[in-house]
């Protein structure tokens, strides 16, 4: 009697195997639909970042599709969840290449992922849009890789440009160990001497911890006029709360790795007074009337917010990509994957939540500083200085 | 003969798949994957299910003879073979001055300290930007090539990684038939046992050491090659408890329970993806569902169930 159970549990294993290879085989397409492929980090440390990106290719594929297709081309969306591991990633990009077969790869949400990914688009010769911060990924070029977030050197300089306004001559850093921050620090350290500022404390802290006070304790110690952390995820409100409860008063700078609503949430009053650059989707409301991002950002945030909660700006990275496809494939008339790369590079002009974009073949990216809006988190809300 | 029919019919299904399904996904892209860590959870049997020495830092060796080949042939130049036997030359040293104190220990303690050199290894590819790149890893490998044939397509490496898949099962299966395979076994039993027996048991133990973290560490190399990139996150923990699982899976001990073991644990996330958000849940209802009723390892179990029920049928006749 127990061997036929087992036998039975056996079975059971098996057929699932096979039930689920063969809905797989009957899942092939219909008629010529675009094929737009995407790796998100929707769960993990990142999915705060993945999360509202999915949500925004979705929202958006679903009304393309509603509407007709791009050219009568509906879009078929095939995405994975790498939970922010870059051999996550690989791997899918890999399935999204050699099975499903795309025409286009959105998404790579943080800079790992993205630039784990990097040689196998390059490759196959796929278009692949990431949506992740480091410089690294468009810089060198590379013919098949675009990005639509800002740069954490863009970060650096934006941020350096604010002290400089108020006189801040040193500053200490801190900073995690993930890629993002990696990135970012190296950025910082090299931008610094071109606005004459000095780096006095560089700590670093792994991005799983819980108490910055020791790194901190530290900085206290220096003649530091000012403290940039440079990060994203949980670590950047620790450090904020960690600040207040060791009572330094210097000014604090984050990253745009911090513009998103739960920021505020997780440090609750201790972010008050912070800086930090971001895209202007964030303060979208507070934007003069005659910014020409302002009614693409109004458009996007009443959208999102009406089906989600509120924006951040993340989900605005998705939008754009997904947007400066869609445009791409209209004016290449065809979803040849060669066209279409060469129409995303001819991209110019284009109105997104990141900034005005104007790609060419030495910029895959296309954007410059006045896209950063330097922001002052006041009363628990983003406050648009300039 | 008869002792390696199941390797024949193993090697033959290996070289046929592909001719049977040509430029099918699962066969060309996952199939490499899975090879890896057939290889991996092979060379971790030796330790953990031949001898009885657990290891929770595996993935330690497989990375550090990914990261040797990436540092010396993208940072230094050297020729990818001589990357790859350099790397394995620094493992084989590590491993051997490591062996005899880590292997001194005995049960959660020698868990512990190869827990540790599991987490110490990690924290050094990720802290050590200027050598490793950091988190972000180290890609662009130069293109391995074998005999003045450049192996730049899936199918190429399909090859390359099944033969040393099978070299290793080969190795193990030997190993499990001689002197020393008899040695570890008894080793497993009771140290003191097999001490009075006149074994060397703190040779044994260091030598398949050793074996295990070579076999891992070229594997390592052969993986960074084909992947053309490693980062930290390939080598984690994580991958450690992996091979473990795979190992303890398919049923401690047996080279072909690491096999299937390693299969198993490969293929079902492929499959399962069409669950979406149901996907984890159900991989761990899978390895739930299998530990509890073949305890022994599927593999293992399955075997024993054959045998018994043959015997059963020859005896009543």
């Amino acid at each position: 009697m127990r061997f036929f159970k087992n036998i039975i549990t056996l079975l059971s294993v098996f057929s699932m195997i096979f039930l689920t290879g063969t809905t797989m085989a009957q899942a092939k397409a219909k008629a010529k639909p675009l094929k737009i492929g995407s790796i998100l980090a929707v769960t993990g440390p990142a999915s705060f970042l993945g999360d509202p990106e999915l949500k925004t290719l979705k929202m958006y594929i679903a009304e393309i599709n509603a509407k007709g297709g791009i050219n009568g081309h509906k879009i078929e969306f095939v995405h994975y969840d790498t939970k922010g591991k870059a051999k996550e990633a690989k791997n899918f990009v890999n399935r999204l290449i050699k099975k499903d077969k795309v025409d286009i790869i959105i998404g790579g949400t943080t800079s790992g992922n993205s630039l784990a990914v990097i040689d196998l688009v390059q490759r196959a010769k796929v278009p692949f849009i990431s949506l992740a911060g480091s410089i690294k990924i468009v810089e060198p070029v590379k013919k098949w890789v675009f990005k639509t977030p800002h740069t954490d050197k863009m970060a650096a300089e934006k941020i350096f440009t604010d002290m400089k306004k108020r006189g801040i001559k040193k500053v200490a850093l801190i900073t995690g160990n993930g890629g993002f921050d990696k990135s970012g620090r190296a950025q910082c350290l090299a931008m610094a001497p071109k606005y004459g500022i000095k780096i006095v404390a560089d700590e670093q802290y792994d991005n799983a911890d819980t108490d910055m006070t020791t790194q901190l304790t530290k900085i206290r110690a220096t003649d530091a006029q000012a403290i940039l952390n440079f990060g994203f995820g949980k670590a950047p409100a620790i450090v904020a709360k960690n600040i207040k409860q060791l009572g330094i008063k210097l000014p604090v700078y984050e990253s745009h790795g911090v513009a998103s609503k739960k920021f505020i949430e997780l440090a609750g009053a201790a972010a008050n007074g912070i800086r930090l650059p971001a895209a202007a989707l964030i303060v979208a409301d507070q934007l003069p009337a005659n910014d020409p991002q302002k009614k693409v950002l109004l458009a996007y945030k009443k959208k999102f917010e009406a089906k989600y909660g509120p924006v951040s700006t993340f989900g605005g990275h998705a939008y754009d990509a997904l947007f400066i496809t869609v445009d791409a494939v209209k004016r290449a008339g065809s979803i040849d994957r060669a066209k279409i790369r060469d129409e995303i590079e001819k991209t110019h002009g284009f109105v997104g939540t990141g900034g005005i974009f104007n790609m060419s073949p030495t910029d895959h990216l296309g954007l410059n500083l006045s896209a950063f809006k330097m922001i002052e988190i006041q009363n628990g809300n983003w406050k648009l200085l300039y | 003969m008869k002792r390696l029919s199941g390797f024949v019919l193993f090697a033959l299904a290996c070289i046929a798949t592909p001719f049977i399904f040509p430029d099918n996904y699962y066969v060309t892209v996952v199939g490499l994957t899975i090879f890896v860590n057939i290889i991996l959870a092979v060379s971790l049997n030796l330790l953990m299910g031949y001898a009885g020495q657990i290891s929770l830092g595996h993935a330690a060796f497989f990375g550090l003879g990914a990261y040797s080949s990436a540092i010396l042939t993208i940072k230094y130049g050297v020729n990818p073979w001589a990357a790859m036997a350099a790397g394995a030359l620094f493992v084989l040293v590590l491993s051997y001055v490591l062996a005899r104190p880590i292997l001194r220990l005995k049960g959660h303690y020698l868990a512990m300290a190869t827990l540790g050199l599991g987490i110490i290894v990690h924290i050094f590819f990720v802290q050590a930007d200027q050598l490793t790149g950091g988190p972000d890893g180290i890609s662009g490998l130069p293109t391995l090539s074998l005999f003045g044939v450049p192996i730049d397509s899936d199918m190429k490496w399909y090859w390359v990684l099944c033969s040393y898949m099978l070299l290793s099962v080969l190795f193990s299966l030997n190993i499990a038939d001689s002197r020393a395979g008899r040695a570890l076994s008894a080793i497993h039993g009771s140290d003191i046992a097999a001490e009075t027996m006149g074994i060397n048991t703190s040779k044994v133990k260091s030598h398949i050491f050793v074996f295990s973290a070579l076999m891992a560490s070229v594997a390592g190399s052969l993986f960074a090659h084909q992947q053309n990139f490693v980062s930290p996150e390939s080598f984690s923990f994580f991958f450690s408890i992996e091979l473990v699982t795979m190992v303890v899976l398919g049923g401690l001990g047996s080279t072909f329970g690491a096999v299937i073991g390693a299969f198993l644990l490969s293929i079902l996330p492929e499959v399962l993806i069409v669950f979406e958000d149901f996907e984890v849940l159900i991989f761990g209802a899978i390895l739930i569902v299998i530990m509890i009723f073949l305890p022994e390892g599927l593999f293992v179990a399955l075997r024993n169930k054959a045998t018994m029920l043959l015997s059963r049928r020859l005896g009543e006749s």
